[in-house]
């Protein structure tokens, strides 16, 4: 078993590295207190690439595999996980789910300004009365023939304002439950479509989050991604590569905030010597450090079955469910490593920890992540 | 159309611990993460930036770099980051002198307008190799250049001087040899630039016979910083005395 990476591979995690110390490092604090999205620096990161890494080059985007866009997205995150999630939601859900599931002509029209960067995605699935039971859906999409009409809100939505492409699911047929949900490509710009204010979350803050309101929206038929009824299949073969995106962004969360305590620990001292010197910051380090191998080793897995086109979908569960927990418990750690310090927002860790406890919500609650680990492994 | 060769040296990544072997007169490479000379990195980040800009007035970048077959990742790194092809010249790099002449001996076998270096590198620091060339090749060169722009057939480079900057402007072929300030910070790869890499072409040539100046007989490594002495601010008497006998800088 060759656990190395490959020359792409590392040069991959090292742009990625070279551009979050670069670009995003700066202003990160500020961003994310005053809830500025880093737009000029989603541009950046759209020009290198890393926003349809794994797309195919025949449709303009990298042509990477997963262990790649696991690479990047830990190093993105250690600095700024705001702008992480705009990768993911962009890699994962959007070009992946048009990429695998949409038409030639979808693929051209709107998945390659996507892989370009040149167009940002959104995906809409959540609504107020539907998270973690996503076969709820109350936002509408009635058949007229030659297209379709929306009506309906959806929640909590990523890149609800900086996208141009929306990918959103809705009921055509309630009768049929969630064989009657379908998937649209909406473009964000159309007639009926509005956004709620910006959320003003408790971490992430410099995310782009709204609710989005559709009324009466027209959408041609055209624009349905595969057959009538695809929608919550599509949704939860999406979610499956979404995982890994967020399960990544966790991984970098808890490893930024690892690094931070490390360097901390060796620079602060007390009791006649550097803290790093005691047993029981040591021991903490220690227990951090296990816990970040781990995770990376099954967002690795996950990554790593998925470009061997194997099933994935429980290996990226039990990735995204310990790799959101562990982040919670490191970013804590770290935080109580700092002391004081650590509870200021000069510091980072402060905000490392407000970002993980997203990672445990969203994509999927670690609740939900259970049900589909336990459901796999108690399969006959 | 100009053709612009970037010569490139591969050096220890700055976070390596330096160790030595064999009886301290060989560097322990095992394990050390290489990476392209930070001011050769520089140096070819300002050569893209022009090339980009130049509306095909600059039709090819080729790095050189003298070294053996591991050294390949440093030179595909830089044809990621937008050269258009590079040349390994298979021999080990022994001191300044055998790199530039090996590096010359190829020069003369293509033809480049510009060649550029970065002044220094950070494993050895000999900051040699862009004169040496010069003199081979016999072509004029600017050091400490600052700033370089590249027009139809020729080049104006700034370099600081005492008090200020120098303009210089000559013909070609010419040599560059810059320093940092060339450019603000190296160019990070794209992704398609990393995939592609392995499709641009990378020749291998074979060095030839040449006999280093520098030997170098041993190695050590810098004394150990020494904890920091506190002085009470109102004992000056001991200060000076610690200044004069300890430090020995008064």
């Amino acid at each position: 078993m060759d656990f190395n990476f490959t020359e792409e591979q590392l040069m991959i995690q090292s742009a990625a590295k070279d551009f979050a110390q670069r670009e995003l490092l700066e202003g990160v604090t500020e961003r994310d207190d005053k809830a500025i999205f880093p737009a000029e620096q989603i541009k950046k990161l759209a020009e290198l690439g890393f926003l349809g890494m794994m797309v195919d080059p025949k449709y303009d985007g990298g042509g990477m595999d997963a262990v790649s866009y696991v690479l990047a997205m830990e190093e993105i995150s250690k600095i700024d996980s705001a702008a992480a999630v705009v990768m993911s939601v962009n890699n994962s859900l959007v070009c992946w789910g048009l990429e695998t599931y949409g038409t030639e002509e979808q693929k051209e029209k709107y998945l390659k300004p996507l892989a370009r960067g040149e167009k940002i995605g959104a995906y809409l699935l959540s609504e107020p009365e539907a998270g973690s039971d996503a076969t709820s859906q109350r936002t509408t999409a009635e058949d007229k023939g030659d297209h379709y009409i929306l009506n309906g809100t959806k929640n909590w939505i990523t890149n609800a304002n900086c996208a141009s492409t929306y990918l959103v699911v809705a009921q055509t047929n309630p009768e049929k439950k969630h064989k009657g949900i379908n998937v649209f490509i909406v473009d964000k710009n159309s007639p009926g479509i509005s956004l709620g204010p910006h959320e003003n979350k408790m971490g992430m803050r410099s995310s782009d989050t709204h609710s989005v309101m559709f009324t009466d929206v027209k959408v041609p038929k055209e624009n349905r991604i595969g057959e009538d009824g695809f929608g919550f299949s599509f949704a939860m073969k999406t979610l499956e590569g979404g995982r890994i995106g967020i399960a990544s962004q966790a991984l970098g969360i808890a490893s930024g905030a690892f690094e931070r305590a490390v360097k901390y620990s060796k620079e602060r001292k007390a009791f006649g010597t550097e803290i790093c010197n005691h047993e029981v910051v040591a021991f903490k380090l220690a227990d951090m450090a296990v816990k970040i191998e781990n995770a990376r080793n099954l967002c690795l897995k996950a990554a790593w079955l998925k470009d061997q086109h194997l099933p994935y979908g429980t290996a990226s569960a039990m990735a995204k469910k310990y790799a959101a927990d562990i982040a919670m418990e490191v970013t804590t750690e770290a935080v109580q490593i700092h002391g004081g310090y650590g509870y200021v927002k000069e510091y980072h860790v402060e905000r490392l920890m407000r970002e993980a406890k997203l990672t445990q919500i969203y994509e999927g609650t670690s609740e939900i992540q259970n049900i589909i680990i336990s459901r796999a492994v108690l399969k006959d | 159309m100009i053709k612009i060769l970037v010569c490139i040296s591969n050096v220890p990544d700055t976070t390596t611990k330096i160790k030595f072997i064999e009886n301290n007169k060989t560097i322990d490479n095992n394990g050390t993460q290489w990476i392209i000379n930070p001011w050769d990195e520089l140096a070819l980040t300002r050569v893209l930036d022009i090339k980009d800009a130049s509306n095909g007035n600059v039709e090819v970048v080729t790095v050189a770099h003298v070294g053996l077959v591991d050294s390949e990742p440093t030179i595909r790194k830089a044809l990621a980051m937008g050269a258009d092809n590079g040349i390994r010249i298979n021999a080990t790099a022994k001191d300044s002198y055998s790199v530039a002449t090996q590096l010359a001996e190829v020069i003369k076998q293509n033809s480049f307008d510009v060649i550029v270096c970065g002044i220094d590198s950070s494993d050895f620091n000999n900051a040699s190799v862009g004169g040496m060339l010069s003199e081979l090749l016999d072509i004029p060169s600017v050091s400490s250049v600052s700033n370089l722009e590249i027009g139809q057939d020729k080049v104006s480079v700034k370099r600081e001087i005492d008090g200020g900057y120098e303009t210089i402007s000559t013909t070609l072929p010419f040599i560059a040899i810059v320093q940092k300030g060339i450019a603000k910070d190296a160019r990070i790869p794209s992704m398609r630039g990393i995939m592609t890499a392995r499709t641009k072409v990378l020749q291998v040539v074979e060095g030839i016979q040449v006999d280093s100046f520098v030997e170098y007989v041993d190695y050590e490594l810098p004394a150990a910083k020494s904890s920091c002495k506190k002085i009470n601010p109102d004992n000056v008497k001991e200060l000076i005395t610690l200044l004069h006998n300890e430090a020995k800088v008064i």
